[in-house]
């Protein structure tokens, strides 16, 4: 038993780790109101460039820079049309995931050896390796938290640094006061087209580094569509954490653990039909979120930036 | 390749990734009306688009691969890919050391279903005392949760993995930890490597060569073809070198009784998962009883209904 939950501990957390970076990321960029709807597509070329460059270089680090400038720039053209050509921010997410799906794929086909003809599918480069940490990774049950790959271990550091930025800095309270009413901030003399800029290429680069731990580490390589509508998932799990950084962190458990306990389920034999368990992380997700909705409209407690979305002008007002 | 097998008497073209629903009639009648001849249609889902097509061009020949509708210009192909699984699961029967062996498995369809229980037939026959555990992805192309289920089965105790999906994402997982895997489509010990211990594939080609000469010979007739290793359309993959001779002989033998005819897979005696009898001994299946296959023989874990 305890052996078992080892490894669903093991495995959650490996899969939850690309969806928690990317739903940082989201968070902050929803934050200061901008609604990106384009992380898939930012997702698939992170993971796509990223792994070209482990292919090519072998360097780890210099691949999550490439997947860190290539998810900012991506998500640097939304800020620019949601921002300074204040465009519909849902049109403009979904054309980047458009974009981004269809380049990933193309590059895919193109960035790799001669010898290869071109495409990447297929190649093994170099990837993160889990890293035991001594006398901890020996403890029961919970060794497996110390036995991860080191983008696994940011995360640890991220979660708690990410709740507080966001909700013990000026920097933080100037965030989410860009997002709530940026007449106010305006006012109080905060640049809400600098914050907002900032904090959506942020994003971008949290994001871009959940694509990269897709290709470098948890299904290591380039295989089309790799994201597998997480993209999408990490959406969901922004509104399931009521944009707090904290909560993102049970979210992405729920979404990577449900799926490793109901393969499980099934390879042991259960009688229970596979399409329902294979339904069970979308239900389970449904249902928090209706829950949470429920009880924070009864507590008064307003998840969502109220000008998620909303383009703002100076002169309006 | 058809090119060069017709000397310049043909010439080809192709679209990926259409998908299926309204745009895939968009695509087939674009090339319709482009003047091709001959026009193929490749996924279960393009089988109501091109029979739309297929009534407004009654000159063209339309081939749709593993639908179940045909029109006068209009048949289906597929191949009886649980012929070469056969073949595979005596490999993963032999090689298995704990005698689990998992298989990561697309959707509860008889294609797949039909496959499973092959493999495991195989596997049986030379092994009986093999369990084939299934889990259900419910995808055709997910690397990651491909991965994930593959990883379950290992963690349930599975020492060989096989796969219906079309990434090679379970076969990593399998050579990850030291453990052999059979591939499925195309021969992924190319992508994967020798702990791929054998691939049971497509070759289409040798399909589209016959299509194609029967309509230049204009014998081509609709038709709901159902190939095997016989017509060359599914094929067992070049083994892995870590395969013993044994093993190999093993196998050429059940191939030679499939090739000439003596012996098909779905020949009784056959039990269920619940030790019935569901084909008796010197009996076998039909092909409308193996195309609507939705039970699991004997010897497979898990469930195959919806």
């Amino acid at each position: 038993m305890t052996e078992l939950i080892a490894s669903l501990l093991a495995i959650t957390l490996r899969a939850g780790t690309s969806l928690i970076y990317a739903t940082i990321g989201e968070i902050y960029t929803e934050r200061s109101g901008i609604l990106n709807l384009g992380v898939e597509g930012m997702m698939l070329m992170s993971a796509v460039t990223s792994f070209a460059t482990v292919y090519y270089t072998a360097n780890l680090f210099l691949a999550i820079l490439v997947a860190m400038l290539v998810g900012g720039t991506l998500a640097g053209i939304h800020a620019f049309l949601s921002v300074s050509m204040r465009a519909n921010q849902v049109v403009s997410g979904l054309s980047i995931t458009l974009f981004g799906s269809g380049m990933a794929s193309f590059l895919g086909q193109r960035l790799g050896p001669q010898s290869n003809s071109g495409y990447l599918v297929g190649l093994v480069g170099s990837k993160f390796e889990p890293i035991a940490i001594p006398l901890f990774s020996n403890l029961p049950v919970i060794g497996a938290v110390f036995k991860q790959d080191i983008l696994t271990y940011f995360v640890y550091l991220l979660l708690p640094l990410a709740w507080f930025y966001l909700y013990r800095t000026r920097n933080g309270l100037n965030l989410r006061a860009v997002g709530e009413n940026p007449q106010t901030a305006d006012a109080m003399g905060i640049n809400v087209a600098k914050v907002r800029y900032i904090y959506t290429i942020l994003g971008g680069m949290l994001v871009g580094i959940g694509g990269a731990h897709l290709s470098l580490s948890y299904a290591p390589g380039w295989t089309e569509n790799i994201t597998g509508g997480r993209g999408w998932i990490v959406i969901a799990l922004v509104i399931f954490s009521m944009w707090n950084p904290a909560r993102a962190v049970w979210g992405a458990i729920l979404f990577g653990g449900i799926n490793a306990v109901q393969f499980r389920l099934q390879a042991s034999g259960t009688t229970i039909p596979a399409s329902y368990l294979n339904m069970l992380p979308y239900l389970a997700t449904i249902s928090v979120l209706v829950v949470l909705t429920w009880w924070e409209t009864l507590s008064k407690r307003v998840g969502a930036p109220s000008a998620l979305a909303k383009s703002y002008m100076r002169e309006e007002k | 390749m058809l090119e060069q097998e017709f000397g310049g008497k043909v010439t080809t073209t192709y679209i990926e990734s259409v998908p299926e629903g309204p745009d895939a009639a968009r695509v087939i009648r674009q090339y319709a009306q482009q003047g091709y001849k001959v026009i193929f249609a490749t996924s279960f889902g393009y089988m109501d688009p091109m029979l739309e097509v297929a009534r407004d061009f009654p000159d063209i020949y339309f081939e749709h691969c593993s639908g179940f509708k045909t029109a006068p210009n209009m048949s289906t192909y597929f191949g009886r890919m649980y012929q070469p699984r056969y073949l595979s699961g005596i490999v993963a029967g032999k090689m298995t050391k704990k005698n689990i062996i998992g298989y990561a498995a697309a959707f509860p369809i008889p294609e797949v279903i039909r496959g499973i229980n092959a493999f495991t037939l195989g596997a049986r026959s030379v092994n009986p005392d093999v369990q084939v555990r299934v889990v259900w992805t419910s995808t055709w192309f997910d690397p990651v949760k491909e991965r994930e289920a593959a990883v379950a089965l290992l963690d349930a105790g599975a020492d060989i993995i096989a796969q219906h999906q079309d990434t090679t994402e379970p076969q990593k997982a399998a050579k990850e930890r030291r453990l052999f895997s059979i591939g499925y489509d195309s021969d992924m010990r190319g992508f994967v490597g020798d702990s791929v211990l054998v691939s049971p594939v497509w070759n289409w080609g040798a399909y589209y060569v016959d299509t194609l000469k029967a309509i230049l010979n204009g014998t081509w007739k609709t038709h709901q073809y159902w190939g095997g290793l016989k017509e060359g359309i599914v094929e067992l993959s070049a083994f892995s070198p870590t395969v013993p001779q044994a093993v190999k002989d093993m196998v050429s033998e059940k191939q030679q009784a499939i090739l000439n005819g003596s012996w098909d897979v779905f020949y009784g005696p056959i039990k269920d998962q619940g030790g019935k009898e569901v084909v008796a001994a010197g009996s076998k299946m039909s092909d409308a009883e193996m195309l609507n296959m939705s039970f699991f023989v004997e010897g497979v874990i898990g469930k195959a209904g919806k």
